[in-house]
């Protein structure tokens, strides 16, 4: 089993109040694992910290280690941009752009300078479509704004935008929290298509999608990691009592 | 002059008082159908609303009142006047009543005068009782009002609403009314002038009709070629032009660096800082145009070998620019805030770049509400008087070069209504052709403004 990222004794502080106490936690690739606790426990933002999304937050500082193939992401060996092509990210709310469907997808690829050609565009942008199980839904219309789309087509089209890049790890925050029942299994059948290529780690409020999806999960409370392991053994069995009154209801 | 009102007022908070006890009193065994303080209210209504249009219809009668007592007692000395002298008469001896003086009154004024005097004692002293017994009859009222069942609170929203609607319906005929004042006077003009000759001509100068005017003849001719909006519209969209040229990179620039990279500290000091700009009296813009950047652009184009006229369009152009900055800066930065932050992290995340971001994200989103400023600025530009009035030419001139004199439509409307003006003459009459132009050529460019605006709103709600 090989780590696709490593985090040692990560520590957040947002100005003088800590929101991550001192954090080991490992990412298995190819594996999906699953971020659960109640709000406010610290996971979107220990989440946030594996592409260093943080830093658009002024008062917000990081330490600790996080490294990404040995490369330490918080020193200078990787710039910010190469890290964000391996480690994409999908948001809670659906943010496809205002262009049009192929601009959304292109919008990566061609940030990063891929192709300067039509033909392997295309391609791109059509390959990303299918992983993402949207192509035979638009490809009558790439040309119509993404914001049209459904809430579910939109989230899998930022799904599509992400992969487009071709990561190594794929982010995924509370990705079906404004999503119906419907696109929300159409979501969790794509996870697990896609762990067969990605490393998928997804903060969800919902245990049941937790247990369904995903194959490792960490508990989270107060900002601290009370539990992770197998996720059958996290929702079965756990060690810790808290996780227990946590996935049985009793509080959170 | 004003102590009835403040008379009425303090009757009406005793009005409002003596309801509301009542009401507190009656509360207390039985439930009311509104709170006792709206029961105070309607006391006060009803007292203070009619009372004061009684007071304000006294107070413009009052002198006709006045008049028709003097004829009355006066009566023969005056039937010899025409209304010309007994207006003179009224005018002399009022001021008399005043105590202003000039020495040389006749008996039957100074007679009239202390008429006067005793007519404003018994005029106040009528106008008071009147008050106060429409106050009593209208408290009585209010008192019978006080009772379990009846909904004041409804009562009194009712006209607080009518009153509202007043005031809401007094804007808009006023706004109508100077609308239609002037299409009439431009009606006018155009009895003088074809309305073709005026859209399309080529030719503005508007003595020629001074000339003609003397010769008490009207010679529609030689008018045909004396009122083309042609050559100050040009100016007008010339100088509006310079202007948006110094506005629109300044004021978009500094607002992209407003919104995403000044840190907040910077945000919050330079942001009203640019807006000063915009609270400066237009007219010290236009000495500064005038006195200052004038004579330099003069001086920097003679040592380049350009001829530069003193009042060219370039520098009411360029300083009208300075004025128009913070207009596109503030809201272009209200626009470019007003894109999600998803849109920003969405990018982010894909590994682009802040600069990335904002060129290609940004701002394509809020492209239709910058360009919605950048259309209220020129309407903005293309109104403004004072600059121009100060430092562009009087002479109509039709071109495309800054550096000679251009005129604007503003400056010839202050033109044709200063100095002499009489009403009769297409010279002045012009005046309002050329603002009712201006005010649908702003008009449109609002309009299409606020459209494309709120087009951009609907995207993102």
């Amino acid at each position: 089993m090989v780590n696709a990222i490593t985090t040692e004794n990560v520590n957040v502080f947002y100005g003088d109040k800590q929101a991550i106490n001192n954090i080991s936690l490992n990412f298995l690739k190819n594996k999906v694992t699953a971020l659960i606790g109640p709000s406010g426990c610290g996971k979107s933002t220990f989440l946030r910290c594996l592409n260093r999304m943080n830093d658009v937050i002024e008062i917000c500082r990081v330490e600790g280690k996080i490294s990404i193939n040995d490369q330490d992401i918080y020193k200078d060996q990787i710039e910010v941009e190469q890290l964000r092509e391996k480690v994409g990210m999908v948001f809670q709310k659906p943010n496809p752009f205002p262009k049009s469907i192929y601009d959304n997808v292109a919008y990566g690829p061609r940030i990063h300078g891929f192709t300067d050609k039509k033909n392997e565009m295309d391609e791109i942008v059509a390959t990303a479509l299918k992983k993402a199980g949207l192509f035979e839904e638009v490809k009558d219309r790439l040309n119509d704004l993404g914001t049209s789309l459904s809430g579910g087509q939109q989230q899998r089209l930022c799904i599509a935008r992400a992969i487009a890049v071709k990561p190594e790890v794929i982010l995924m925050d509370e990705p079906c929290s404004a999503l119906d029942p419907i696109a929300t299994s159409i979501i969790e059948e794509l996870i697990t298509e896609l762990k067969e290529s990605y490393t998928i780690i997804i903060v969800t409020h919902s245990m049941q999608q937790a247990a369904r999806v995903s194959d490792k999960t960490a508990f989270f409370h107060l900002g601290n990691l009370i539990e992770e392991g197998d996720t059958t053994k996290i929702f079965t069995k756990p060690d810790n009592q808290k996780t227990n009154d946590y996935i049985t209801g009793r509080f959170g | 002059m004003f102590y009835p009102v403040l008379f009425l007022l303090l009757l009406s908070v005793v009005g409002f008082y003596l309801n509301k006890n009542k009401s507190v009193y009656l509360s207390k065994n039985q439930k009311l159908a509104s709170l006792p303080a709206y029961y105070g209210y309607l006391a006060f209504l009803y007292i203070f609303v009619p009372a004061i249009i009684i007071w304000l219809g006294l107070l413009i009668g009052k002198s006709f009142i006045l008049q028709n007592y003097l004829i009355l007692t006066l009566g023969d000395s005056l039937s010899v006047m025409n209304s010309d002298e007994i207006n003179l008469f009224m005018s002399k001896v009022k001021n008399l009543s005043l105590g202003i003086s000039f020495g040389n009154e006749t008996d039957l004024e100074k007679f009239a005068a202390e008429k006067i005097i005793s007519f404003d004692k018994i005029f106040s002293l009528l106008t008071y009782l009147v008050l106060t017994l429409s106050s009593i009859l209208a408290f009585l009222i209010a008192r019978k009002k006080v009772i379990p069942n009846f909904k004041s609170q409804r009562t009194v929203e009712k006209i607080v609403n009518r009153f509202i609607q007043i005031c809401s319906l007094i804007a808009i005929l006023i706004t109508l009314g100077i609308f239609l004042s002037l299409v009439f006077e431009t009606l006018n003009f155009f009895s003088y002038v074809n309305p073709l000759h005026f859209l399309f001509g080529l030719n503005w100068s508007p003595n020629k009709a001074f000339v003609i005017d003397s010769a008490e003849t009207i010679d529609k001719d030689i008018l045909r070629d004396a009122f083309g909006i042609i050559p100050l519209l040009g100016g007008t969209l010339l100088i509006a032009f310079l202007a948006m040229i110094v506005a629109i990179p300044l004021g978009l620039m500094s607002a992209i660096y407003l919104a995403e990279y000044a840190p907040k500290k910077i945000r919050d000091f330079s942001k009203p800082v640019i807006e000063i700009l915009a609270g400066i009296p237009t007219v010290v813009y236009g000495f500064f145009a005038a006195l200052v950047v004038a004579p330099k652009i003069v001086m920097l184009g003679k040592s380049m070998g350009f001829e530069v006229s003193s009042e060219s369009a370039l520098a009411a152009g360029l300083v009208m620019g300075v004025m128009i900055i913070p207009f596109v800066s503030s809201l272009s930065d209200d626009v470019i805030n007003a894109v999600p932050q998803s849109l920003r992290d969405g990018s982010y995340a894909l590994g682009a770049t802040k600069s990335e971001t904002i060129i290609k994200v940004i701002l394509p989103s809020a492209l239709p509400g910058i360009i919605g400023s950048f259309l209220l600025a020129i309407s903005r530009a293309i109104g403004e008087t004072m600059i121009v009035v100060m430092a562009a030419s009087l002479q109509a001139n039709l071109t495309i070069n800054p550096l000679e004199p251009a005129t604007t439509i503003t400056t010839q409307i202050v033109t044709a209504l200063t100095g002499d003006t009489e009403f009769d003459n297409p010279k002045t009459l012009v005046a309002f052709a050329l603002g009712l132009t201006l005010f649908f050529i702003t008009l449109f460019l609002n309009y299409f403004a606020l459209k494309i605006v709120k087009k951009y709103r609907e995207i993102y709600d």
